[in-house]
């Protein structure tokens, strides 16, 4: 099955417009919205802003789409907006161009700060960092304390707070951490430019056991690295979450409204990935390898990224709400970084209404008033990891 | 041996040339590459003067055209060159689009300044201070400056029409200068022969000045293709546009550890897309054949 997802939306939009806008009515006249349904006019069309192509760091959108959950929950037609890097989901968001944002807790939290934007994390679907920094056994570098006098790689653009939060815990700055700017490859950590270097669990320490070792004349294993992940440290930060426009939630119940059913499909979609992790990589392999110029890396890296996001969403609390502790640990993170230029993420504590548990805990109220309920654990697969990942 | 036929031989002869110079370094070269002032134990010290040699590094050449053949993402996705192609031809479409504002541009201003003197005065330093603006800060500012145009004015900016406009900014620079010199070109003689024919400005440019300029303005506009190629490329890359050959360069040589021949795919597609742009240019040549005398060879 090779589609694309423009045509297959176009087509459900035609041959379910009439009948999905019956049962958005339904939706939102059935109760499901507190009874102000007679206020407004539901919306059907959203726009979705993700961080980065398609892959399946966000299989349980793309599954929403696919599976038809977007549909169930009264939603004829809903755009999922990859970026290449050239779009930053908050500001996407702020600038009206999307409904909804998926982007790190820490970068918005800059943002926030930095201009003075009102945006609000509804789901926290990463309950976990997945963040972590790789060297070789012999580097002897096993803990972030370790960082001190060694060549420590980072990737910049709001995605290296982690790294210095986790030294600041351990009282190192950038005078005693030399950091150098690494690439999306790892070839800096392979050619000994730096001793340790940044990966996400379900992408670049992939592409790293996806490369023959030259001693061995095999793929590198696990047993060959020291992997230091940051969800063990103090730097831990929330990571992808799903944000809504602050002002819009408070003043428009269309927009209140479309966020709980909007939830609604992506807990479906992620609780699909959950149970079929095989299966939903291989759709969204398939998505990503039709979408426009978005050249994933092939299903079996797909395969490995479902199975690594999968473990950092379901780590044993409630899909999407937002756990105050870790939150905390990232502001209190947040607070405490400082690059290698001396500059602060944020300054002042967040404003309250930075998250809002009401519309997660809303959506998972009426889906367990359908039957669907979102406890029990993701049991992890093996992946075996292939050259390249093709 | 006609001269087509050594022309080909020697075309062959260099890219050849160019491989066996790859595939001996590499052969001959230090796999770790030769680096300088290394301090030992300290990670990246030192300053690389020969490149290192090892396949991640620099791939076999054959490696390299095998990939072409080898789907793009894997799985049963089309085989890399034809991602290539299509992306090299839009890049290639824009930077066309880019060429061709940056001639009308570059053609009216060098007009503008051979006509009136003043206008040179005044204008002529701005044109060559404009060129020393590095790209990849200004192409951002072009791109959020259309965005923004577009929300005002209730209409889509493509991000495509950034890329082109970016291009038009390197490619008008040769062109502008071109046309200022050869509108200039014709001999005292022949000008004071058209006045003396009571010819207007009209006449004397259609008839005499655009005629002289054709050798200034045939190199002007190859390097204005090229200009535009390069500056589609890094427009792309800067402003994150995709489908394009920079920015499909960038997303492989990301993945480039476990896939280090991949990369080069587009890079190829590049220079085959500088060429297709010369070689375009070219054929414009041919059609202006006799008002071609004294070009030098560019």
């Amino acid at each position: 099955m090779s589609h694309s997802i423009r045509r297959r939306l176009g087509a459900v939009a035609a041959a379910t417009a009439a009948s999905a806008l019956v049962l958005a009515g339904c939706s939102a006249g059935g109760g499901d919205t507190g009874g102000d349904s007679g206020d407004f006019e539901p919306l059907t069309s959203i726009k979705l802003q993700l961080q980065w192509l398609p892959q399946a760091q966000f299989a349980g959108y793309y599954l929403a789409q696919e599976e038809g959950y977007f549909e169930e929950e009264g939603f004829t037609d809903v755009e999922i907006v990859p970026s290449g890097g050239d779009i930053v989901p908050q500001d996407a968001l702020v600038a009206g161009d999307v409904d909804f944002a998926i982007a790190w807790v820490p970068k918005v939290l800059g943002s926030i700060e930095g201009s003075g934007v009102e945006l609000t994390d509804i789901a926290q679907v990463f309950q976990a960092s997945g963040t972590t920094q790789v060297s070789f056994k012999d580097s002897g570098i096993t803990s972030v304390a370790d960082f001190e006098g060694k060549r420590i790689g980072s990737w910049g653009f709001g995605n290296e707070w982690e790294i210095f939060a986790a030294m600041a815990a351990e009282g190192l700055d950038s005078t005693t951490v030399s950091i150098t700017t690494q690439d999306f490859s790892m070839n800096a950590l392979l050619d000994g430019d730096v001793d340790a270097a940044q990966a996400m669990t379900y992408n670049e320490l992939a592409q790293l056991l996806e490369t023959v070792n030259p001693a061995t004349g095999e793929l590198y294993t696990l047993d060959d690295l020291n992997v230091i992940s940051y969800e063990d440290t103090q730097g831990a930060m929330l990571q992808d979450a799903i944000w809504a426009d602050t002002a819009r939630l408070a003043d428009d119940p269309a927009y209140a409204d479309a966020a709980v059913r909007f939830l609604k499909a992506i807990t479906k979609g992620w609780l699909y990935a959950r149970d079929n992790p095989e299966d939903a990589a291989a759709k969204v392999y398939d998505i990503a390898a039709n979408a426009e110029a978005a050249f994933p890396v092939g299903p079996v890296h797909q395969l490995w990224q479902m199975n690594e996001v999968n473990k950092l969403i379901w780590t044993g609390g409630t899909f999407g709400l937002v756990d105050s502790a870790a939150w905390d640990k990232t502001v209190a993170g947040a607070l405490a970084a400082v690059n290698q230029d001396g500059l602060h993420l944020i300054t002042a504590d967040p404003p309250a209404s930075a998250y809002s548990n009401e519309y997660m805990q809303k959506a998972l109220d009426e889906l367990a008033a359908e039957g669907v309920t979102v406890d029990g654990a993701y049991t992890p697969i093996d992946v075996v990891l292939t050259e390249g990942g093709q | 041996m006609s001269r087509r036929t050594s022309a080909i031989l020697w075309g062959v002869l260099g890219v050849l040339a160019v491989v066996l110079l790859w595939e001996g370094y590499k052969a001959l070269g230090p796999a770790e590459g030769v680096v300088i002032g290394a301090v030992p134990g300290e990670a990246g010290s030192g300053v690389l003067i020969l490149p290192r040699t090892h396949d991640r590094a620099m791939p076999h050449v054959w490696d390299m055209v095998a990939r072409l053949f080898a789907p793009t993402s894997g799985g049963s996705t089309p085989p890399l060159w034809v991602s290539v192609l299509g992306a090299a031809g839009l890049t290639l479409g824009i930077a066309a689009v880019g060429w061709v504002i940056g001639v009308v541009v570059g053609g009216v201003l060098g007009a503008l300044m051979q006509r009136w003197r003043l206008l040179e005065w005044g204008l002529l330093p701005w044109i060559v201070v404009s060129q020393t603006v590095p790209l990849i800060a200004f192409a951002p500012i072009v791109n959020s400056m259309g965005l923004q145009l577009g929300r005002g004015g209730g209409f889509e900016w493509p991000q495509w029409v950034s890329v082109a406009v970016i291009a038009s900014y390197l490619a008008f620079f040769p062109v502008a200068i071109g046309v200022l010199r050869g509108l200039a070109a014709p001999d005292r003689i022949h000008l004071d022969l058209l006045r003396s024919y009571a010819a207007g400005y009209g006449a004397t440019l259609w008839r005499l000045r655009l005629p002289a300029a054709v050798p200034y303005l045939l190199p002007a506009l190859r390097l204005a293709a090229a200009n535009a190629v390069v500056g589609a490329v890094v427009a792309e890359v800067s402003i994150g546009m995709r489908g394009g050959i920079g920015r499909m360069l960038l997303q492989l040589a990301g993945q480039a550890s476990a896939d280090p021949a991949a990369p080069w795919g587009p890079t190829f597609g590049a220079i085959a897309l500088g060429l297709v742009a010369a070689g375009s240019v070219a054929l414009l040549g041919l059609g202006l054949r006799r008002y071609r005398r004294g070009e030098a060879t560019a």
